[in-house]
């Protein structure tokens, strides 16, 4: 049994039944979706950007809003994919119990969480590229490099995506998620180099800074929306892949011993 | 080779025994019915079967294939209705059909060929576009095994179908599942309604403390294990007749709160002892499943 717990997840074109599902559903209210996933890091970006803006002329060679926008690309991108894995999957799995129904199928419960991972990250996909949409359309992108951001948008939400369904399946309640925001996606938002430059920050905190995955999102986000290639940018993208990796491992591993008990 | 081969099936969590050695096997077109208590395994026995647990002993071979390793192949000719709904409340009662069948990996064109025949099964055909939410609790259960269908599987699998039910809903549903068995399909169906396992099963097990504790065709276990006739006695002074008079007259007597339950093979005795008794009512009965399962698995309470 305990073998069975930590064995491999086995990775099957059956996920696109499961993403698939989340699609029509998502469908359905597709537009007010979209508007409401984006007007919150609308409203930082454009609020504190110009308005905060205003009082710095200049943040490591750029406007402050365009500061921002990278960093509110990649901040958007987290808090879609970890509202998606958490709230809307705890009510698949819990709620409406719809994996249950689901894993009467030949499907399995691998399919179901990876699945809704890769779901996360589409939807997280979606909210990136709108933030980044809003920007260029602001004249905040410089550069045609900045559509390589895509995939690592993508990546970012799949990292944040395992980490929620971590969450998801070890969660009693929806309450539980509040904890997850206070203690893990707030701090990430403030020492993550969002806002302002990680070098800001005393030591440690840097340190801390540099352990979470959404400072090398920003890491990468920020020069490649201005036609830099980004420092150490291997580094940073193997940071990404080994939380997507070990996030949703242990979302499969703990939703097996949640659910096939 | 049956449709299902249960030998010595057992599951544990902690220190508790839940399914304790449990022999199964379904013959093709039969409807098996699994009895048993709360709490005496019976939904975890299903679960077993299905691959979505591992046992900790014992075999499964359901329709040839090897469970739980062959699970998810198997899964795809199996029909499952579970003990609660799970419809999926974002979609209306057609979506609902045509997002299930694609867990099968069927192709919409060929879903929406069968979606006739499922509604129609359902009685759904007029709110086919409604919401699930805005559906009965017997229409509810209805589409549950209409998405059950969706792949025409061999074998379906029924965790207390009716419970919650009110009686033409009930009765609605039996009659779809004796049309399924007409239609060949083999049913194993969990039930805690003596009725509809008297009415619907050929062959029934009764299960307690995750052991089969008798097992045959309804009638059989009738006559196996119970005396032919039952007089219940209701009223005060019930239980002081049982005492002076019941426990001589019958072959068993059972008190339980106010009534007295006799067992016997001829009630004649009984009868006219109870009609010279003006302050006693009583209910002379052939003996049914019930008295069957009583005496079985006792009379107190399993929460």
């Amino acid at each position: 049994m305990a073998a069975n717990l930590y064995r491999i997840p086995q990775l099957s074109g059956r996920l696109l039944h499961v993403w698939r599902r989340n699609g029509l559903v998502w469908r359905k209210l597709a537009i007010p979706s979209m508007l409401g996933n984006l007007a919150d890091p609308m409203l930082y970006m454009l609020g504190l950007g110009y308005g905060l803006g205003a009082l710095m002329p200049e943040m490591r060679g750029l406007s402050y809003v365009a500061f921002l926008a990278a960093g509110t690309v990649c901040s958007s991108t987290m808090m879609t994919a970890s509202f998606e894995a958490m709230y809307s999957g705890f009510s698949r799995m819990h709620v409406q119990k719809t994996w249950e129904a689901i894993l009467n199928a030949p499907v399995t419960l691998d399919d179901v969480v990876l699945g809704e991972a890769v779901w996360a990250a589409s939807k997280a996909l979606l909210s990136g590229m709108a933030v980044l949409f809003v920007a260029a359309a602001l004249g905040l992108v410089h550069s045609p490099l900045a559509l390589s951001l895509l995939p690592i948008v993508f990546l970012t939400g799949l990292a944040f995506a395992g980490m929620g369904l971590i969450m998801t399946s070890l969660s009693p309640s929806y309450d539980f998620f509040m904890y997850y925001f206070t203690l893990v996606i707030t701090p990430m938002m403030l020492v993550c180099g969002v806002f302002f430059p990680r070098d800001q920050l005393p030591d440690w905190l840097q340190a801390y800074g540099a352990a979470l995955p959404l400072t090398h999102a920003v890491a990468l986000a920020r020069p490649l929306m201005n036609g830099a290639i980004p420092d150490g940018m291997p580094g940073h993208l193997l940071v990404l892949v080994a939380y997507a990796i070990v996030g949703c491992y242990l979302a499969v591993v703990f939703a097996r011993r949640r659910l096939l008990k | 080779m049956g449709e299902l081969e249960v030998r010595g099936l057992r599951k544990r969590y902690g220190d508790r025994e839940v399914v304790a050695g449990v022999d199964l096997t379904l013959q093709p077109g039969v409807c098996f019915g699994l009895l048993g208590p709360n709490g005496a395994g019976k939904t975890t026995t299903l679960r077993l079967c299905l691959g979505l647990t591992d046992p900790d002993g014992g075999e499964i071979t359901m329709l040839g294939h090897r469970i739980p390793q062959d699970a998810r192949t198997a899964r795809a000719r199996i029909g499952v209705v579970p003990q609660m709904d799970n419809l999926d409340p974002d979609f209306s009662v057609r979506e609902n059909l045509v997002v299930y069948g694609r867990y099968f990996g069927y192709a919409k064109a060929e879903i929406e060929r069968r979606l006739p025949s499922l509604l129609e099964f359902a009685g759904l055909n007029a709110r086919a576009d409604a919401k699930i939410q805005t559906l009965s609790g017997g229409m509810k259960r209805r589409l549950t095994l209409a998405r059950a269908l969706v792949n025409d599987p061999d074998l379906i699998f029924l965790d207390e179908p009716t419970t919650g039910l009110d009686p033409q809903a009930r009765h609605l549903i039996w009659e779809r599942l004796r049309q399924l068995l007409g239609q060949g399909k083999t049913i194993l169906l969990t039930t805690h309604f003596m009725d509809e396992a008297e009415r619907l099963c050929h062959e029934l097990a009764i299960m307690d403390r995750g052991r089969i504790i008798a097992h045959g065709a309804p009638r059989t276990l009738i006559e196996r294990n119970i005396e032919p006739q039952v007089v219940e006695v209701y009223g005060d002074g019930a239980e002081s007749w049982a005492d002076a008079r019941g426990m001589q007259l019958s072959e068993r007597c059972e008190k339980t709160g106010e009534t007295v339950f006799c067992y016997t093979a001829d009630a004649q005795p009984i009868v006219q002892d109870l009609d010279r008794q003006p302050a006693l009512r009583y209910l002379h009965r052939p003996a049914n499943l019930e008295d069957v399962f009583l005496k079985l698995t006792g009379r107190e309470l399993r929460d």
